[in-house]
């Protein structure tokens, strides 16, 4: 199967269409928004961060690719009831796997199904699309309020 | 008819005109595979491939003629200067200006507009002057002007654009007023494909003295241009759009500007004499060519240019409107499918979106089928805001395409609605 095909059609379609965890966290203590100008993927991003460092919720919305919905979705299912250390460690495990530097099945990571994701090494210029919630991610945790992938340190 | 028939057609009547079949053979690149599937180039409004004559072209010159030009009394230096200036007289011809002095080498659209900016602009544009140009121009023909505004205090005002992506001629010459310096206008939207009747839109600016700058990247490898005809004060176009290399353009100017203009690049062959207390600047069009050009790339256009006149600006224009329309009437069945730029003269530029997939997941799935297309905002993010889309997925037709691969790029699109399931 070639590379995009089994990227879309293992779980991805499903992401995307019925994104996890979609809509506006009420409550939430945390936010930040995620850009990729070169797209115009758009992802507003709110999490509930815990008195004890656990991501208790989380909550997305915005407009974009199928690659950037699904991974954004997955994200929030995969990252929820970690802690914050976890979460941030996690976040530079995806962007090493996107980026073909950590491989899913020989090194250690805490992506689980995520490594579905793996696949986009593959295909450059989606790369951003992957990544680009978990940047806006690593921004809300670290109070940043807009992250882009344009950005030097991205 | 179907798309078989027409090729067929085509190739049978040759008193219909040129052998479009023949002409593809002409393109080696286009016998390329994406992996076990023929490639579909369908963007050769980003960069049109380039035939095997300009390709021989460029290396005949390595071969056998190149030198630094200009600047020697050597065999080779004078065999290079030839070729190079020759394809300055090409281009001359090509544009029908009135004298080779007009034509100015630049390494592209872009650049040339940037010269224009810098030669013009930054020496007549002052505080509360105004800068006329288009809702749907690229970004190379509005940041120099925004640049420039800035620096001066001067003003931009945009032209609106309509729903079916035309230009608002009667809001244009209520934009007009003795504040103007400059209206820059595109001749051939990239972004909807629209054609602007610019003819119009020059005279109204020349009854009060504008002059007008006209950015044919995407009308010179298309349509028959005539500068004198148009009246134009200034003309753009790129070399690999009109199947030259990358790294060459044109700028077209009236003497009577560029000879008033100031330098943009300083340098080598810019320079009547230097000293230290005073240089004085070359004679037109040498005083815009600072340092050694693209040489080899300049005499490649000239070949290009050649090429494309054997074969007629009028044929290809017939040829790509034939191809517009068939993938036009056929991409407008797909259920779900809105084509953006619905102009009622438009060049072979196929912009759409799908209900459903994004453009560039769309374009993905396109390039496992060996579908080239490109998505995103065609560095016209005001067009994409314009018409409140994100980005669209763009088919762009050269006349070394077949309504056989318009066929391909039908079923693509429905094979791409088939893998994200939507009706």
């Amino acid at each position: 199967m070639s590379v995009s095909n089994q990227l879309y059609q293992e779980v991805i379609l499903d992401h995307n269409r019925k994104p996890r965890n979609w809509g506006a966290l009420p409550g939430a203590n945390h936010r930040a928004e995620g850009h990729n100008p070169l797209c115009g993927d758009h992802i507003v991003l709110t999490l509930d961060v815990g008195s004890n460092d656990t991501v208790e919720a989380l909550g997305f919305e915005g407009e974009g690719c199928a690659i950037c919905k699904a991974s954004a979705s997955m994200m929030t299912t995969a990252v929820k009831g970690r802690s914050v250390t976890e979460a941030e460690t996690m976040v530079q495990q995806f962007r090493d796997m996107a980026t073909g530097k950590l491989d899913p099945e020989r090194d250690p990571h805490l992506l689980g199904r995520l490594k579905v994701f793996a696949g986009v090494k593959d295909l450059p210029s989606r790369v951003k699309c992957a990544i680009l919630p978990w940047h806006t991610l690593h921004a809300a945790l670290n109070n940043d309020a807009v992250a882009s992938t344009e950005d030097p340190k991205s | 008819m179907s798309a078989v028939m027409k090729d067929a057609v085509r190739t049978d009547s040759a008193a219909a005109g040129p052998d479009f079949d023949r002409i593809r053979a002409d393109f080696p690149i286009l016998s390329t595979r994406v992996g076990d599937k023929p490639l579909v180039y369908l963007d050769s409004a980003a960069s049109a491939q380039m035939p095997q004559r300009v390709i021989d072209r460029m290396v005949r010159y390595h071969t056998h003629e190149h030198s630094n030009i200009h600047r020697a009394v050597h065999h080779l230096s004078e065999m290079a200067t030839a070729a190079y200036e020759l394809a300055r007289r090409k281009v001359q011809v090509f544009l029908n200006a009135g004298s080779d002095r007009e034509v100015i080498f630049t390494s592209g659209t872009t650049d040339a507009i940037n010269l224009v900016m810098h030669g013009y602009g930054r020496k007549f544009v002052q505080a509360g002057d105004e800068i006329v140009i288009s809702a749907i121009e690229h970004h190379a023909n509005i940041v120099p002007w925004q640049m420039l505004c800035e620096e001066k205090g001067a003003t931009l005002r945009v032209i609106p654009v309509t729903d079916a992506g035309e230009l608002d001629f009667a809001a244009y010459q209520a934009l007009l007023n003795p504040r103007v310096r400059l209206v820059a206008i595109t001749h051939v939207s990239n972004a909807l494909g629209t054609i602007v009747p610019i003819r119009d839109y020059i005279e109204s600016a020349h009854a009060l003295g504008i002059p007008v700058l006209v950015d044919g990247a995407q009308s010179a490898p298309h349509i028959p241009v005539d500068v004198q005809a148009l009246g134009c004060d200034f003309y753009t176009f790129s070399g690999h759009k009109t199947c030259g290399p990358t790294g060459i353009g044109v700028l077209y100017g009236k003497a009577e500007w560029l000879e008033k203009m100031q330098p943009f690049k300083g340098g080598g062959d810019m320079i009547a004499s230097v000293s230290f207390e005073k240089t004085t600047y070359n004679a037109i069009p040498f005083k815009f060519e600072a340092g050694t050009p693209p040489i080899m790339a300049a005499i490649a256009l000239g070949e290009a240019l050649d090429y494309l006149s054997g074969i007629g600006l009028e044929a290809i224009a017939r040829r790509e409107h034939e191809l517009l329309d068939y993938a036009t009437d056929e991409v407008s069945r797909i259920k779900g499918l809105r084509i953006i730029g619905t102009a009622e003269r438009k060049a072979a530029v196929l912009s759409m979106v799908m209900a459903g997939i994004h453009p560039h997941d769309l374009g993905t799935l396109l390039n496992e089928d060996g579908v080239a297309i490109r998505t995103g905002h065609h560095c016209a993010q005001p067009v994409m805001t314009r018409f409140r889309i994100p980005a669209t997925a763009r088919a762009s037709f050269a006349f070394y395409n077949t309504f056989a691969e318009v066929d391909a790029l039908v079923l693509s699109l429905a094979r791409a609605k088939q893998v994200f399931g939507v009706d």
